[in-house]
């Protein structure tokens, strides 16, 4: 494989970046989300008793990384989802095809354009709650919240999880023929990626450095097999003749 | 909240699921939810209840919101004529900077021209299962020629055009394109040295007239991006709507901009797939000068179109094709391939004993009448034969209005072949 162009990389994503831009629904769920991310936790934290036994505290501690970690997988499943099966929709699809971009770039492109928000938007909130939290808290929960196994987590996992369900989400899109169903299979097809992290959250894998480490490098190993297939998928011929354009070659009407 | 809202918004996952799947997903979603309330409620208590429910709507809002985050509504296009009230007036071509960019856009095509022949097809043929898109199609395109696809709905031209933009590999037969073999490794070396414009013009419209070709020129790596993406706006005569959202374009504006795309990488070869399809006349008739623009400079042009006065007005050859290739040829030889040539007479009055009078004539091979006072007959040479009716005519004592060699348009051609199920050898 000779070597991918970073200019076309980067065209995609500022492609990408600008139609986000201009559009509500996608800059309205960057919004709500984190307003509900955020709320909910803080309460939960805030109403636990200063008499709470070790144990809730951990436990309330640790739903807050699961949220965290639900954002990178949530929000990048919604856009890639969308990816491939959106610009077929809008027959935006083949005039890219027919310039001299490369599937792996055409794939990288995409998945960054929706890897990127989500694990910002996660960083972001998680910086955020560690904040209020620390002023706001109680010692008990400081010092739950402020070990180091916790933020290795938090930084590894955020980019893992979202490459993950971006390679869910693009894989669905690309062989799918309706965008909601391809949204919404996506999303369920990435949630097992949480089960280890759910584990950890709810005291069945203890949240080591270790731990945390090994559960990444397994996350790093899925995520280029991954890539792999998915960039399989990006063969031209299949992207065209999907189960969308065989239905979309059919004679149009007469309009003469 | 009421039901529409629900409707609008399709909150929830698998909230009012339209497909099996929808179904299936709403189950599973529900299930998972439902299992992990049970598990959380113990250790964390009502809040994290609260919290887990408020992840599911935030969920089912994120994936099963408006179906597509990205798409625009198009707007409709009932007539195709721009709407009114909307500056879409149309504004003439400038010829000057069309010949200027024409120009440029040849300065590659030029390299091609002491060679092979820009587009060569053998014995080319692309299947979907058990159907044939296309089967067993040859031809030649010269370089600087304007090549003209012709065919009805179904008859493979996109089909065409998608295998030798390198898009659909063809299941047997060969072809060269700019010079390079379709199926060995060049598929983006082709596509560098060619541009397609597409069935539909395929715009983001979302983004701007310029952020779209921008997004082209940065997927043809172009360091003087600014410069060619102004000269190809130009050139269509669009610089100034290069801030407007494409969305909110009329068709025929899209389909220059379409055009514009075409422009930016100097292409050998432009292939336009039925670029004139859904345009009101006036738009039509601008594309064409457009189109005619890149002819006069000697761009090589493979146009696809059901439309046969486009193919005859722009084409400098053209190939008929359903499924198989008919015919191949310019469009005065297509004519005088397939039909005898024949007079038309006009009289003032019918004539008495027509089948006496025309058959005693030399050179005219039948006769018929086609109204009153009026008469086809067939003949290999209207030159020599027009002058003895003529003669014969007066000699009978008939009021002559009109004596003319009929052409045959296109059409004719055109309908013969597509009815002809045999096909007719190029
Ligand atoms: N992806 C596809 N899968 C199956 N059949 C297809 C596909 N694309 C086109 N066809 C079939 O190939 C034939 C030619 O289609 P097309 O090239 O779109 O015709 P045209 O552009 O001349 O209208 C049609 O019968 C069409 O149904
Ligand atoms: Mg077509």
């Amino acid at each position: 494989m000779t070597s991918l162009s970073g200019a076309r990389i980067r065209a995609v994503l500022v492609k990408e970046f600008r139609q986000y831009r201009r559009n509500k629904f996608i800059l309205y769920t960057m919004v709500v989300l984190p307003v509900l991310f955020l709320v909910a936790p803080i309460t939960t934290i805030l109403n636990l008793p200063s008499t709470a036994p070790e144990v809730r505290v951990r436990a309330a501690v640790g739903s807050i990384f699961l949220l965290m970690l639900l954002i990178p997988v949530i929000v990048p499943v919604a856009i890639s989802a969308y990816s491939v099966i959106g610009e077929r929709d809008q027959g935006t699809l083949e005039p890219v095809l027919t310039t001299p971009i490369r599937r792996e770039e055409l794939v990288l492109g995409k998945a960054l354009a929706s890897i990127i928000p989500g694990v910002a938007l996660s960083y972001l909130l998680f910086a955020v709650i560690m904040t209020v939290l620390r002023v706001v808290g109680h010692p008990n929960v400081v010092h739950a919240l402020w070990q180091g196994s916790w933020l290795v987590a938090e930084v590894l996992f955020a980019p893992l999880l979202a490459a993950w369900s971006t390679w869910i989400g693009t894989a669905i899109s690309a062989r799918s023929s309706d965008v909601r169903v391809a949204q919404q299979l996506g999303t369920l097809a990435s949630l097992p990626a949480l089960a280890v992290t759910s584990l950890m959250t709810f005291q069945v894998l203890s949240p080591t450095v270790p731990v945390a480490l090994i559960v990444a490098g397994v996350l790093v190993v899925i995520d280029v097999a991954a890539l792999r297939v998915v960039s399989r998928l990006f063969d031209r011929e299949r992207l065209i003749t999907g189960a969308r354009a065989t239905r979309a070659a059919a004679p149009p009407p007469h309009d003469s | 909240m009421s039901r529409r809202w629900f409707v609008r918004r399709r909150v929830g996952f698998g909230v009012r699921p339209v497909t099996w799947q929808g179904w299936a997903i709403t189950a599973v979603a529900l299930g998972l939810m439902v299992v992990a309330l049970l598990v959380v409620r113990r250790p964390l208590g009502a809040p994290s209840v609260l919290v887990i429910a408020a992840v599911y709507v935030a969920v089912g809002y994120a994936t099963g919101g408006r179906s597509r985050p990205g798409a625009s509504p198009a707007p409709p296009e009932s007539s195709g004529l721009p709407a009114r009230g909307t500056p879409d007036a149309p504004t003439p071509v400038a010829p000057a900077t069309l010949a200027r960019v024409a120009r440029e856009a040849t300065s590659r095509a030029g390299d091609l021209a002491g060679r092979d022949a820009a587009i060569e097809v053998v014995g080319l043929t692309k299947c979907f299962g058990e159907r044939d898109a296309f089967r067993d199609v040859s031809f030649r395109v010269a370089v600087g020629e304007v090549f003209g696809f012709l065919g009805p709905n179904g008859a493979g031209k996109t089909t065409l055009v998608r295998t030798l933009s390198t898009l659909l590999a063809p299941t047997s037969g060969s072809a060269t394109v700019a010079g390079l073999s379709l199926g060995e490794d060049h598929g983006e070396a082709i596509r560098q040295r060619i541009a397609v414009m597409t069935e539909s013009p395929g715009l983001y419209g979302r983004l701007s007239v310029r952020e779209n070709l921008e997004f082209f020129a940065g997927l043809y790596q172009m360091s003087d991006a600014r410069v060619r993406i102004d000269r190809a706006l130009e050139s269509v005569n669009l610089a100034g709507r290069a801030g407007d959202p494409c969305a909110s374009l009329s068709k025929g504006l899209r389909q220059r901009v379409g055009l514009a795309r075409t422009l930016l990488n100097d292409p050998a070869i432009i292939f336009l797939d039925e670029p004139t399809s859904g345009l009101d006349p006036v738009a039509t008739r601008e594309v064409l000068e457009l189109i005619g623009g890149l002819r006069e400079r000697g761009v090589t042009i493979f146009l696809t179109t059901h439309r046969l006065d486009e193919a005859e007005r722009l084409c400098d050859r053209v190939a008929i094709l359903n499924t198989t290739l008919r015919i191949v040829g310019d469009t005065d030889e297509l004519r005088r391939q397939l039909f005898e040539r024949s007079l038309e007479v006009a009289t003032a009055t019918p004539l008495a004993d027509p089948a006496a009078l025309f058959t005693a004539i030399p050179g005219v091979g039948s006769w018929r009448a086609s109204g009153d006072g009026r008469y086809v007959l067939e003949t290999t040479e209207p030159r020599e034969t027009a002058p003895r009716v003529a003669r014969a005519l007066v000699a009978a004592g008939a009021d002559v209005e009109s004596l003319a060699e009929s052409r045959h348009s296109l059409e004719d051609v055109y309908l013969q072949l597509i009815d002809d199920d045999t096909g007719v050898s190029a």
